[in-house]
């Protein structure tokens, strides 16, 4: 098995995110995570697939995902050409002892406190998977209170843009 | 809506040109104040729908109201839901247009599941209109509300929940032209109680806005360049025909790739007729109750070029073992076939009419010799003819064969009627002895396998070609499941005729378990034929229901009754075939083994190895009654099946 980060341009209509879902699970293949939200075109909205499948199976989920009718284009993003980052907020539980050796993992993750009270602290970090996964990974031993993550968030580098050739509305 | 400059509102179909008073600019008519009711029968009207099936309930009522009034439009009134979507894919599929189902919302609608997902399957043009509650009480539990765009999303081509009436037109003539383009499939509109009430000005024509929606891709002519050459130098060709190329109305292309290239053709279930049966390059069906000939070509090619096919596991047998020596030329307008489950070497999105007709040019182009191609192997396929031709063993239980009735149906109504079928042996017997000459002649529930499916289906194909003689070849198990619609045959004079292959059984099931299970047959006996009760006793039923009711129970009755149907247009007819139970589907691919295992008849599998010859079967094909012990083939991978219909 093997990550792929697709981007699909889709129309902003009732019952898109349901549509997608839907096919992925029908069609059997595992939906790592998925962000969605509005693109530079308005009525289009992007969403973010990162799925967990081989080389031939990834074809049929791209081949049927482009027969949804409200689903405009797919794009494959390559890591080694994409910026692909996630935000996660996570509350770590710290007392006067801990919270000094907290905010140096903090600083060396460069990740930013939004939140400080006496028992704890809401730390956020919008980075790639490895870095996030750094920072959840030496946040561990302190106590993890509470987490939440975005699904990945990607684009392409470089001048172009995924909507290039879609006709404005 | 009145306004100083314009006249009174003219209909939409009548645009009176309007002048522009002082200004003396000419302006389109002011649009017509309509309810959002009377544009779904309008919007029908200027898509050229002529009849529609349906069945009327709470959330559809404001429609059914213009509908009484309505010119060109003709509502069929059915006795269930399934029955008015079968009819639809039935007209769709006999004709080639559009078909229409209308039901209320909750049960109405879910009525309709079974026929929308044999639809989809079976790339069918199908258009549900249902009725939704008021859009205030949506997701409120109301009565009769169910979620059908919810439910009916991974059985559709797409769907439109419409909560205003503004947006009806634009939405059904989306959905006519979603269902009926590219890969054809089914489209559903639910349209709330309100929007169907609102009154809003009927704009027409509508622009179509669907920029994710790109039907036809442009034939890449290298690949068919490539294709070409490909069958000029194979040795061992098959074009494998799919039910595509009935609904691409590539016949005629087919026909000439076929004569052009001398290779010989097989035509799946759903492509029976997309080529004729008289032509000598037709090896019959392929699949799991194919021709031995048709399997092992396949089975022995060099290349296959599959033409609007989906290599299903009905035709594949185990997909790993499928054709092992063949480069595959893979013909689809959905690129999502291509691929999915066999990959091709030479892909080709497209419409089978065009690539076809492209393929045939650049074939033609490359000069190949056109005289006695491939020789070697049509004398294997020759051969494999002559031993294994199709045939049936006579009944020993004094009986009819129900292969010799069908037969017979088939031989005396001739190509040009239309055969309708259910699922099940009387299907398979269907598929394999009546004569397809021409496409849109056989229809049948393939994909889905949905039981019931002949007689609405049947009265559907009466509906769009009345001047046919229309035949639903059924057996007594389905039949029970959608003979209510013989009522809405009698009163709306729709004169089909169906023929019960009456076994008093499931049969399918029946002979899996014969064959797989020890002859433990566990509820498949229906009391309905030879020896039993006979409940129903179909003969009563078809009166009841105004219809003619003939019973047959032996051979010399066949042909009379055949005939008497053939005479009878006033009103249904029911011939209640009393087979015998004990008839099997021959030949046959068991599940989950490779196609070279396939047996010819019970206990008999040909050689298809050179090297091992078998004996072969008398050429007159009357089997040795098959007596005995259970199959050696009966494995674990049938007992996977033993839900089958």
């Amino acid at each position: 098995m093997s990550r792929h980060v697709l981007s699909l341009l889709v129309e902003d209509k009732p019952g898109l995110l349901t549509r997608v879902a839907g096919l992925f699970a029908r069609r059997g293949f595992n939906i790592e995570s998925l962000a969605v939200g509005s693109s530079e075109v308005q009525g289009l909205s992007r969403i973010t697939v990162v799925v967990d499948v081989e080389e031939l199976p990834l074809e049929q989920v791209t081949k049927q995902l482009n027969k949804l009718i409200n689903v405009i284009k797919i794009v494959e993003l390559e890591p080694e050409q994409s910026v692909l980052h996630e935000h996660v907020l996570v509350k770590v539980k710290v007392d006067a002892g801990t919270r000094p050796q907290v905010l140096e993992i903090v600083e060396l993750f460069r990740a930013q406190v939004v939140d400080v009270t006496p028992e704890a602290l809401v730390i956020e970090l919008v980075a790639g998977v490895q870095r996030t996964a750094g920072l959840l990974k030496m946040l561990e031993q302190y106590g993890i209170r509470e987490l939440a993550q975005s699904g990945l968030l990607a684009m392409g580098r470089g001048p172009k843009s995924i909507t290039e050739r879609i006709p404005r509305a | 809506m009145s306004s100083p400059t314009t006249p009174s509102p003219s209909p939409v179909r009548a645009p009176a040109r309007a002048a522009g008073g002082e200004q003396h600019t000419t302006r389109a008519p002011e649009p017509e104040l309509i309810t959002g009711a009377e544009a779904v029968v309008r919007t029908l009207e200027l898509l050229g729908v002529t009849d529609v099936f349906g069945l009327p309930g709470g959330a559809i009522l404001p429609v059914y109201d213009p509908l009484l009034s309505a010119e060109t439009l003709r509502h069929i009134l059915v006795r269930h839901e399934q029955g008015a979507g079968h009819a639809a894919e039935g007209y769709a599929a006999a004709s080639g247009r559009v078909g229409v189902a209308i039901a209320t919302s909750g049960p109405g609608a879910t009525n309709l599941v079974t026929a929308i997902a044999d639809a989809y399957m079976d790339s069918v043009p199908l258009l549900a209109i249902t009725g939704q509650v008021f859009s205030t009480l949506m997701g409120t539990d109301a009565f009769q509300e169910a979620d059908i765009v919810g439910i009916t999303m991974p059985i559709t081509k797409h769907s439109f929940l419409v909560k205003q009436a503004a947006d009806i037109p634009l939405a059904i003539a989306s959905a006519y032209h979603i269902a009926s383009t590219g890969r054809p499939g089914p489209v559903l509109v639910d349209i709330t109680k309100d929007a169907q009430q609102e009154v809003v000005p009927f704009v027409w024509p509508v622009k179509l806005d669907l920029p994710g929606y790109r039907p036809i891709a442009k034939v890449h002519g290298k690949q068919v360049q490539a294709a070409a050459q490909l069958l000029a130098r194979a040795k061992r060709p098959v074009l494998y025909v799919g039910g595509g190329v009935v609904r691409a109305h590539a016949d005629a292309e087919l026909l000439e790739v076929a004569d052009l290239t001398g290779a010989p053709v097989v035509t799946t279930l759903m492509a029976r007729g997309a080529f004729p049966d008289s032509h000598p390059s037709n090896l019959g069906m392929p699949g799991m109750h194919g021709t031995v000939p048709a399997v092992l070509a396949l089975q022995e090619a060099d290349l296959l070029v599959a033409v609007g096919a989906r290599f299903d596991d009905r035709v594949t047998g185990k997909a790993s073992l499928f054709a092992p020596d063949a480069k595959v030329v893979h013909i689809d307008i959905d690129p999502a076939e291509i691929g999915k489950i066999r990959t091709a070497e030479v892909p080709i999105v497209g419409d089978a009419k065009e690539v076809l007709g492209d393929l045939a040019t650049a074939f033609r182009e490359l000069g190949a010799q056109p005289a006695q191609p491939y020789a070697a192997w049509w004398d294997r396929i020759r051969s494999l003819q002559e031993q294994y031709p199709l045939g049936y063993t006579p009944t020993s239980d004094g009986l009819l064969s129900p292969q010799h009735v069908i037969t017979r149906i088939g031989e005396l109504s001739g190509p040009e009627a239309v055969y309708a079928s259910g699922v099940g042996q009387h299907q398979m017997w269907a598929a394999q002895f009546i004569r397809y000459e021409r496409p849109n002649a056989w229809l049948n529930s393939g994909g889905a396998g949905t039981m019931g499916y002949a007689v609405p289906a049947a009265m559907g194909a009466k509906v769009a070609q009345p001047d046919r003689v229309v035949w639903a070849i059924d057996g007594d198990g389905c039949f029970q499941m959608t003979n209510q619609e013989l009522a809405t045959c009698v009163i709306n004079d729709i004169p089909i005729k169906v023929a019960v292959i009456n076994n008093s059984s499931l049969g399918m099931v029946r002979q899996w378990q014969t064959l797989f299970y020890d002859g433990r047959y566990s509820n498949t006996h229906l009391n309905t034929g030879a020896g039993s009760a006979r409940v129903p006793d179909f003969v009563k039923l078809a009166d009841a229901y105004g219809a003619l009711g003939i019973r047959v129970e032996r051979e010399d009755q066949v042909d009379d009754a055949i005939r008497l149907a053939l005479e009878t247009n006033d009103r249904p007819v029911v011939i209640d075939f009393v087979v015998s139970a004990d008839a099997m589907v021959w030949p046959m691919v068991p599940q989950g083994v490779s196609n070279s295992g396939v047996q010819y008849a019970r206990d008999h599998a040909p050689s298809w190895d050179d090297e091992a010859p078998e004996s072969g079967v008398d050429p007159d094909f009357v089997l040795p009654a098959p007596e005995g012990g259970v199959e050696p083939v009966s494995e674990a991978d049938a007992i996977a099946e033993a839900e089958e219909r």
